[in-house]
């Protein structure tokens, strides 16, 4: 019969190929559910993984998805790293759009005439503060309360949709709009630039890559980040060791906030040029699977965010050519990161055939 | 934790099976060609006219966008081979539409269909990328000079709904299950009010907001609070069967909005406001076939059969019966105008005057409630 | 205006009752010392279970029966990965959720706009028609008297039982109750098992007798507020059942408030009862002491078992 055995160490290996293997699975389940709902296996997957990424527009617009993921992934690997659950990415990243899309009407409404260079910085600048403002909220009920992270975050974001509603329906409704929810169109300066000429690609992409990079440094190279990855992983050792508890809850939380804040920002004033009751997709949640797949890992959340991104693209892809059904794409999302959480056992268990002996009758 | 090695070792597993599928992909794709080549040989006539439509919610929803799909499946059968429909469900209204909408105009379909307001923005970019296809857009506002808007007279509808519950009210207070406070669906609540203080000056008007288009759960508890202050004939703006459900539940009364409804609720059901967009939509495909196609808005209702309050229920009073036939004619006539003055606003401004009939450019606008309508609208100024 | 107060009542434990039923569910999950976030994605698969039950069979009973075999089922995958293969539970019990409302509305897309059979209504005898607190207590689905006998018999199992004892104890000290020869590991599996019914029959509620429809995300986080509601309560079955009525009330409230005409925005209304959860989260474990004597002491933590 099959047997666990722990480990005496942790498998490096399979901490690699913990997320193809569940990839691999994935996507073999997915091919018999295609089968099951008579289509046709080949075309269906092709639709996930190939058509998405078949000419430069569908390259551009799967790295345009990807950006406000892999962003909102790098700040929750800090987090989850730092042992903080941060649910409520995706109530920060409507806050990022809210800040960052009243700055820009704001400046439309206003007539400010500003150079690009300068308007779009300030857009994105408040857009990671309104995250930061948000995510403090849970930090502090952490903090000086003692509240559970995961449940106060998570509820801030059911607030923050409603919130996202209340502006767009009153107060900063476009008055020529003929009283439809939606704030009047940006203008020009304060939106991001385009990256890839007749794409919709606009330099968030470039500085999601700068942060990859810079979140690597941090984590793997600073002092901070080495901090904050002890106090996760042995909080007693962290404390005899000095390193405060606290600014490591702020810390994460704050990281994490200003990155999803930062992503709801681009997306308000990237693709969207306005704000609607419709700003995010769940990209807060989805960002959640990226970063596991991405063991928690900035390069990992880059290739974890490209490849969810090509799920999501492939799904409506699905749906338009082969009929699939659009529920689908969720299935796979949970299914990737349920096998995922299964096999990383194997980081820590063997898996033994042991065969059963009668046990020996001493004497 | 990833040393340079093991990090390159991940990216070509990752690379291989991208390639890997990608390779199954491309070789799939030369057979189809093939097999395609010899069959429009030997078939002769010209490829079929392909025409899609994009939904924001499921088709299954027995509500707004299934009587969108009803009327795509009468396009097929009026226009046989001829015509090739496709659609897309559940399309959200974000940055996402883009995309959808441009894969479609990729695709070779030569007109399409937005179902949902918040696509406009969306389908006005890729509009001027693809001047060949013809890009409609429903309940909006911004045209092009290969897009146009279409909507419906829902209040219309909402209006003789109006008067059956002005003569089955008991209590005189009405309620109204509303989803998000946009100009249509504050003119319902108004005509549904006028109509029925057509027959009874005295009725009262409730309104909840449920902000959602559908979500049954929210709808059921939003008509019970309804009910439980007093209101005794329901309408909704939302999109599933629980308001009815709920009516039927307490003793009281409800509409069905969007589609026929009247299985669902057999004691509560008063009437059903349907809107049949067949009509429209083959007229809109004929002209983009033979060139016939021009920007403009059309807002059609009962006299072009687009709108309708169906299946009245019996236990109508025949007074309420024959005041909704005589309001239905006059509308198939043309001769009846829902917003026509005096007609002032709850905080009692006057917004249309006397014998004044409402244009298109006030009803769009409508931001207020009318006089019998409590409270404040959400979030206004 | 008594009649209106009564409707509230009624109206205030009908959106109480799932909340109670699961949150007693999570509360058994808790004090063997399992934390099972996947609360909401049980609920849902338990829901479409349910309501596919009701629309092919007709009866509700059969799905409330679908709908706890289905969180069970869950919940003992669930179950089987973090206690045995020591799966980081938080994680897991995330992957529970999102997959829940995933697999949920794919199941479910065929489901979408579907009628169930009549409404059936329910009435005490007798009891119902006593003015006042007869509409208002005595109206109710079975399923509210059921969550309410459940919390007492929670209450007599967890503080007055052998079994409840060894349940309790697992939770406060896992190693000091294997040591005294319990099966904790599957004594903790019956636990999870047990709250994924709870949870899949609240799930079933929701789609057949309280919406009684199916949508995709249906319980629009109700499972997120069941699991707020054992810390809120302090781990008692009496206040989870308490407390999963005040939320329900705040529910319904913002509906009344709205009909009633007060000047508030209804957007702000709708946060009210999200709002509510956070303040009474910050409340209650404002007093680190307090959440340190009620809270099983091994939440959260997996259990090796030092063979």
């Amino acid at each position: 019969m099959l047997r666990l055995e722990p480990r005496p160490q942790p498998s490096r290996a399979m901490s690699i190929a913990s997320p193809v293997i569940a990839l691999a699975l994935t996507i073999l389940i997915a091919g018999v559910l295609f089968v099951v709902l008579g289509k046709d296996p080949v075309r269906g997957l092709s639709m996930f993984f190939v058509e998405p990424l078949r000419n430069v527009r569908g390259l551009t617009e799967v790295a345009l998805k990807a950006t406000p993921l892999v962003l909102c992934a790098l700040g929750l690997a800090v987090c989850y790293r730092a042992n903080v659950w941060n649910i409520g990415a995706e109530g920060q990243f409507l806050l990022g759009a809210i800040a960052a899309g009243g700055v820009a009407l704001y400046v439309t409404t206003q007539g400010i005439a500003a150079p690009q260079w300068a308007m779009t910085p300030v857009v994105l600048v408040a857009g990671m503060l309104g995250g930061m403002a948000w995510a403090s909220i849970t930090a502090l009920a952490r903090d000086r309360f003692n509240a559970n992270e995961i449940l106060v975050s998570l509820m801030l974001v059911y607030v923050a949709q409603q919130l996202l509603n209340y502006l767009v329906f009153g107060p900063w409704k476009d008055p020529q709009g003929f009283n439809f929810p939606q704030t009047k169109t940006f203008v020009a300066a304060t939106l991001l630039p385009n990256l890839v000429p007749q794409s919709r690609l606009h330099i968030g992409f470039a500085i999601m890559l700068v942060l990859v990079a810079g979140f690597w440094v941090f984590m793997f190279r600073s002092w901070r980040g080495f901090q904050l990855q002890v106090g996760g992983l042995a909080p007693d050792a962290a404390r005899y060791a000095g390193f405060s508890g606290r600014t490591a809850l702020w810390t994460a939380l704050l990281v994490s906030g200003g990155m999803a804040g930062l992503a709801g920002a681009m997306e308000a004033a990237g693709p969207l040029r306005q704000l609607t009751p419709h700003v995010s997709t769940g990209y807060g949640f989805t960002a959640i699977i990226v970063c596991f797949v991405g063991r928690l890992h900035p390069v990992g959340c880059l290739f974890a965010g490209v490849l969810l991104s090509m799920l999501l693209i492939g799904g409506e892809l699905g749906q338009s050519r082969l009929g699939l059904p659009n529920a689908l794409t969720g299935v796979f999302q949970g299914l990737l990161l349920f096998l995922l959480l299964a096999c990383d056992t194997l980081i820590h268990y063997r898996v033994r055939w042991v065969r059963q002996h009668p046990t020996a009758v001493a004497s | 934790m990833f040393s340079p090695a093991k990090r390159s070792w991940l990216k070509v597993a990752l690379v291989a099976a991208v390639a890997a599928l990608a390779a199954c992909g491309k070789e799939e794709a030369p057979p189809k060609q093939e097999a395609k080549a010899p069959e429009a040989k030997a078939a002769a006539p010209a490829e079929p006219f392909k025409a899609a439509w994009m939904y924001v919610g499921p088709v299954g929803d027995a509500g707004w966008t299934y009587a969108h799909d009803l009327a795509r499946k009468s396009v097929e059968g009026e226009f046989g081979g001829k015509v090739k429909t496709t659609f897309v469900e559940k399309v959200p209204e974000g940055a996402d539409a883009e995309r959808v909408i441009r894969d479609l105009a990729a695709q070779g379909n030569k007109i399409i269909f937005a179902t949902s307001f918040g696509f406009m923005e969306p389908m006005l970019k890729v509009a001027s990328e693809f001047p060949d296809v013809k890009f409609e857009h429903a309940t909006g506002y911004k045209t092009a000079p290969n897009m146009r808007i279409y909507d419906a007279k829902f209040y219309e509808d909402a209006y003789l709904a109006g008067v059956i519950a002005g003569s089955m009210s008991r209590t005189g207070t009405l309620g109204f299950v509303a989803s998000f406070p946009i100009p249509e669906v504050l003119r319902n609540i108004n005509a549904f009010t006028l109509g029925a203080q057509s027959v009874n000056p005295k009725i009262k008007t409730r309104v909840v907001w449920v902000n959602s288009w559908f979500d049954p759960p929210k709808e059921s508890e939003a008509a019970q609070s309804l009910i439980n202050g007093g209101a005794d004939v329901l309408l909704q703006n939302t999109d599933s069967t629980a308001v009815l459900q709920t009516a039927e539940k307490n003793g009281k009364f409800a509409f069905g909005w969007d589609s026929d409804m009247s299985a669902v609720a057999p004691k509560a059901h008063l009437g059903s406001a349907i809107v049949d967009w067949s009509n429209y939509y083959k007229k809109a495909v004929k002209e983009a076939m033979d060139g016939t196609w021009k920007t403009e808005r059309t807002v059609w209702g009962v006299k072009e059969g687009q709108n309708d309050l169906a299946k009245i229920a019996d236990a109508v009073p025949e007074e309420g019966k024959k005041k909704v036939a005589a309001v239905k004619d006059a509308m198939k006539a043309g001769a009846f105008e829902v917003f026509t003055g005096p007609i002032v606003d709850n905080a009692g401004k006057e917004r249309l005057p006397k014998d004044a009939k409402a244009d298109q450019d006030w009803k769009d606008k409508v931001d207020f409630y009318v006089q019998g309508v409590e409270g404040q609208i959400p979030s206004a100024k | 205006m008594s009649g209106e107060i009564a409707l509230l009542i009624a109206a205030t434990i009908a959106s109480g009752t799932p909340l109670a039923l699961a949150g007693l569910g999570l509360l058994v999950n808790e004090k063997a010392g399992v934390l099972n976030l996947g609360a909401e994605g049980m609920m849902l698969v338990a829901a479409i279970a349910g309501f596919a039950a009701a629309f092919h069979s007709g009866s509700q009973w059969l799905a409330f029966a679908a709908g706890a075999g289905a969180g069970m089922i869950l919940a003992a995958g669930f179950g089987v990965l973090v206690i045995w293969l020591g799966t980081n539970q938080y994680a897991t019990g995330l992957a529970l959720s999102l997959f829940g409302f995933g697999f949920s509305a794919f199941v479910g897309v065929q489901y979408v706009g579907k009628k169930l059979g009549e409404h059936v209504s329910f009435a005490v005898p007798f009891l119902a028609d006593i003015p006042f607190l007869g509409p208002a207590l005595f109206r109710q689905h079975p399923l509210a008297y059921v969550a309410m006998l459940l919390a007492a018999l929670l209450a007599w199992f967890l503080y007055r039982s052998r079994q409840g004892l060894v349940l309790r104890a697992i939770g406060e000290s896992p190693d000091s109750a294997h040591s005294l020869g319990y099966g904790v590991r599957w004594i903790r599996l019956a636990a999870v098992v047990a709250g994924g019914a709870l949870c899949g029959v609240a799930g079933a509620f929701l789609s057949v007798v309280y919406a009684p429809l199916w949508v995709e995300g249906l319980t629009a986080g109700r499972g997120w507020i069941a699991l707020a509601l054992t810390p809120f309560a302090t781990w008692r079955p009496a206040r989870v059942l308490l407390g999963a009525y005040l939320f329900g009330g705040v529910t319904m409230l913002q509906f009344q408030l709205q009909a009633a005409g007060v000047q508030i925005s209804s957007q702000f209304l709708s946060m009210l009862p999200y709002l509510a959860t956070i303040v009474v989260l910050v409340l209650i474990s404002r007093n680190p002491a307090w959440i340190r004597i009620n809270m099983p002491a091994s939440l959260g933590k997996p259990f090796h078992p030092s063979a």
